[in-house]
């Protein structure tokens, strides 16, 4: 049991950190330390053009999507030389978080489904950054439950005429390609229907209206089809076979391991260490101490079980479900620091923003908690991906399973 | 980087588990459970012929001198099994203090006594209530004799000898505590078993009358010794702890898969998936703080008082979680005699109190991470 490098991975990090040090935009490295929560705040700078200058940096140089193959704009690295890469990246890794969908997830599924002419056109400007692509899955009728989306796509000739409405797309209002899930088939049970394809989201027919979340930011979309002509060529894989298609980008969503999640409580420990308490330093307070204590060992449990992931990734084992732990355990974790923050700044904890205390940091945690515990799978299906896959526990009951698309009982929007 | 045990490490832990599923069987467990022996000796026997009682024991005494990694992951199998031998007192607490403290002759004799599974022996440590303190140790010693009670001692009334804690002086420091050895058979000592949360581990309370005792390390450094036991301690009882709460899930899952109630096996229910699945994240989240615990003991890194307070922390919280949830999966069977849920939520409950209970060792993980801070 040991924390060191490989002689070969101690080689690699030397590289990228000498590579790091000399390139990275360092006068964000403080804004970017500070934001802990989904949200990057840069002071002076457009984060879009700080993002998209320093990934075109990177890829220019060989260290944009290290585990891709080089002939698509990647590195064609190990898994643990990404997790290392990630490991020196530290607070400018935020920056390709505009990315993470395109790069994670639409990026593998074009591999793994698109024609070679179009994985040569299309993936090297995605990994530079200069195309950001987005996934159209969600519906109001299919959040969890994605395959009950209702989008139909009917063929036309040599074409496919989208419409419909997709919800929750991270980054639509900006990405340039999106892959979208369709439904061919409402004959049939609902996961036999589908049939997923890329498109040009400036295609005529697409309108993407920004979302204004609880938080008062717009991170993701509603986007409305209306006669949205996708050619037949840029269909992922057969029809009706789509649901096949997605759970490959689902299975890439959710094996990014190595990258530090946010618990929010180093902050808060910080916070505590410094706040003075009518009786005296709150870092010596029974109660405060006894909260700290509960939440520095989940942090530092996450933090092992990363590591412990990252080992077994360097002995060329696969990430498995039980890598779902990090965000359910984060997610829930981070709002119940944030409200805690706020109780122990008592009545002014109300006040938000510029004026509240260390500039409304936990405040706008509270504000985008909720988020995390949502996307990319509730804490509810976290749950039952833990109990099914790892445990062995039964599927839970699906009463429309074998039954065609448009005879299942519906209600609510869409 | 390579945060896991190696495969030598993972073999012994099979052979473990292998040596411990056929010799001490819930049926085994519960002789001593019942209260027909205070503890199982053919199974004791058994740990020292197959070298885990002195495995992480020099091999100059008497032990097999694999080391503290190895101890782990017998710990926690140990823990998975629920074993009713003095295992901890004898192995993380008595032999932990001599291997420490104690001169070449003390390790002499008492070290190659517990690998061979001839001396049990324990920590004489708390007088009622309270945690870990200097301050609330009474006993006294003066010239080589001890006065006072302990209670509650753990394995108490089946020890050879014990390592016991007094007060060496008046200043009210921590430089006042000493720790002595003091053989259990000989006078001066009286021995009184307690019933206890969990009687597969025996309690005592012991009174020492004018007793001869002999000093283990140096005069006025008795306060620093135990705390370096009681880390070193906390990580091998996390393993404990940790192979405990895989075990209590482990029952919960296959009894979830097994019954069935409603036309349905209760497991395929959410409300009992997602309470399992709960189970098996603070399982792993122990597990984590746990192979970092080890790390930092059998490295001796300057990490290792934090490490083994959130080991400790975690591990605690893990056990009881799920000896608590194993219970509640098992419905009304789970809370009767016959089945042996019952014998993981009392082992889970005495562990959490018997290093100290989680405040004194949440007050211990902050201070420590106050100090690194500082640093």
């Amino acid at each position: 049991m040991n924390f060191d490098d490989t002689p070969q991975e101690a080689e690699f990090r030397a590289t990228a950190r000498a590579w790091i040090g000399a390139n990275a935009p360092k006068q964000y490295e403080d804004d970017l330390r500070k934001s802990s929560l989904g949200r990057t705040v840069l002071k002076n700078g457009n984060i879009l053009e700080v993002a998209k200058a320093w990934q075109k940096k990177k890829a220019d140089a060989g260290w944009a999507c290290l585990h891709w193959p080089k002939e698509y704009g990647g590195r064609g690295s190990s898994p643990i030389e990404r997790v290392i890469w990630q490991q020196e990246e530290g607070p400018f890794g935020q920056l390709s978080r505009m990315f993470i969908i395109g790069h994670g997830m639409c990026g593998p599924t074009m591999m793994a489904f698109a024609r070679e002419e179009h994985k040569r056109t299309y993936l090297p400007p995605l990994a530079s950054g200069e195309k950001v692509w987005c996934q159209l899955f969600s519906e109001p009728a299919g959040g969890s439950d994605v395959a009950g989306l209702r989008t139909r796509a009917e063929k036309d000739g040599d074409d496919w005429i989208i419409n419909g409405q997709k919800i929750w797309t991270s980054g639509a209002h900006y990405s340039d390609y999106g892959i979208l899930l369709t439904r061919t088939d409402p004959t049939v049970p609902k996961h036999k229907g589908l049939t997923m394809f890329f498109l040009d989201m400036k295609s005529p027919g697409v309108e993407v209206r920004p979302i204004k979340q609880a938080s008062g930011a717009s991170d993701f979309n509603e986007v409305y089809f209306t006669n949205v002509r996708i050619p037949d060529h840029q269909r992922l894989g057969e029809v009706g076979d789509g649901w096949n298609v997605s759970l490959t980008t689902l299975m890439n969503e959710r094996s990014a391991i190595g990258a530090a999640v946010s618990t929010g409580f180093p902050e808060l420990f910080e916070y505590c260490s410094s706040l003075m308490l009518d009786d005296g330093p709150a870092i010596e307070d029974r109660a405060v101490r006894s909260k700290l204590a509960n939440w520095a060992v989940k942090a530092s449990g996450l933090k092992y079980t990363s590591m412990r992931a990252i080992s077994a990734l360097s002995k060329g084992e696969r990430p498995g479900p039980e890598n779902s732990i990090g965000k359910l355990v984060a997610g829930s974790m981070i709002q119940d620091v944030a409200t805690y923050a706020l109780d122990l700044q008592g009545a002014s904890g109300v006040i938000s923003g510029e004026d509240a205390e260390l500039a409304g940091r936990f405040q706008a945690m509270l504000l985008r908690a909720p988020g995390t515990r949502v996307e990319g799978g509730t804490d509810e299906i976290m749950r039952n991906i833990i109990a099914e896959r790892v445990l062995g526990l039964p599927g839970d009951i699906r009463v429309d399973k074998d039954v065609p698309f448009n005879k299942i009982p519906t209600k609510g929007r869409g | 980087m390579n945060f896991d045990f190696s495969d030598d490490q993972k073999q012994l832990r099979d052979q473990a588990r292998k040596f411990l599923t056929e010799k001490c069987s819930p049926k085994a467990v519960r002789v001593v459970l019942d209260g027909k022996a205070p503890y199982d000796k053919e199974l004791w026997k058994g740990l020292a012929e197959m070298g885990f009682l002195g495995v992480a024991i020099p091999e100059e005494f008497g032990g097999a001198g694999a080391g503290h990694l190895e101890l782990c992951v017998i710990a926690e199998e140990m823990g998975r099994a629920n074993a009713p031998v003095p295992f901890s007192s004898t192995v993380y607490l008595a032999a932990e203090a001599l291997l420490i403290a104690g001169s070449d002759a003390q390790k002499k004799k008492w070290l190659p006594a517990i690998a061979s599974g001839e001396a049990i022996g324990t920590l004489a440590l708390f007088e009622g209530k309270g945690n870990p303190s200097p301050k609330a140790i009474k006993l006294t010693a003066a010239n080589g004799v001890l006065n006072g009670v302990k209670k509650p001692v753990a394995d108490g009334a089946i020890a050879d000898f014990a390592v016991v804690a007094a007060r060496t002086g008046s200043s009210g420091r921590d430089g006042d505590i000493s720790l002595f050895l003091v053989d259990l058979k000989a006078g001066g000592v009286e021995v009184k078993s307690l019933t206890n949360l969990d009687p597969t581990r025996g309690q005592a309370e012991i009174a020492f009358t004018n007793c001869k005792a002999e000093p283990l390390g140096t005069a006025g450094e008795g306060w620093s010794i135990l705390t370096q036991v009681l880390d070193r301690a906390a990580v091998l009882c996390a393993f404990e702890q940790v192979g405990g709460s895989d075990r209590a899930l482990e029952m919960g899952r296959d009894y979830a898969l097994d019954r069935i109630a409603f036309g349905r096996q209760i497991g395929s229910f959410q409300a009992v998936k997602h309470m399992l699945a709960d189970m098996y994240v603070s399982a792993t989240l122990a597990r984590s703080n746990s192979y970092y615990g080890a790390w930092a003991l059998s490295t001796n890194a300057a990490e290792l008082p934090e490490a083994a307070a959130a080991a400790r922390i975690s591990a605690t919280q893990a056990f009881q979680h799920c000896a608590k949830n194993n219970i509640q999966v098992h419905g009304g069977m789970g809370f009767t005699w016959e089945f042996d849920c019952h014998m993981y939520y009392r082992r889970a409950n005495a562990m959490a109190l018997g290093l100290g209970s989680l405040t004194y060792w949440e007050d211990q993980l902050i201070d420590r991470m106050r100090k690194k801070n500082a640093a």
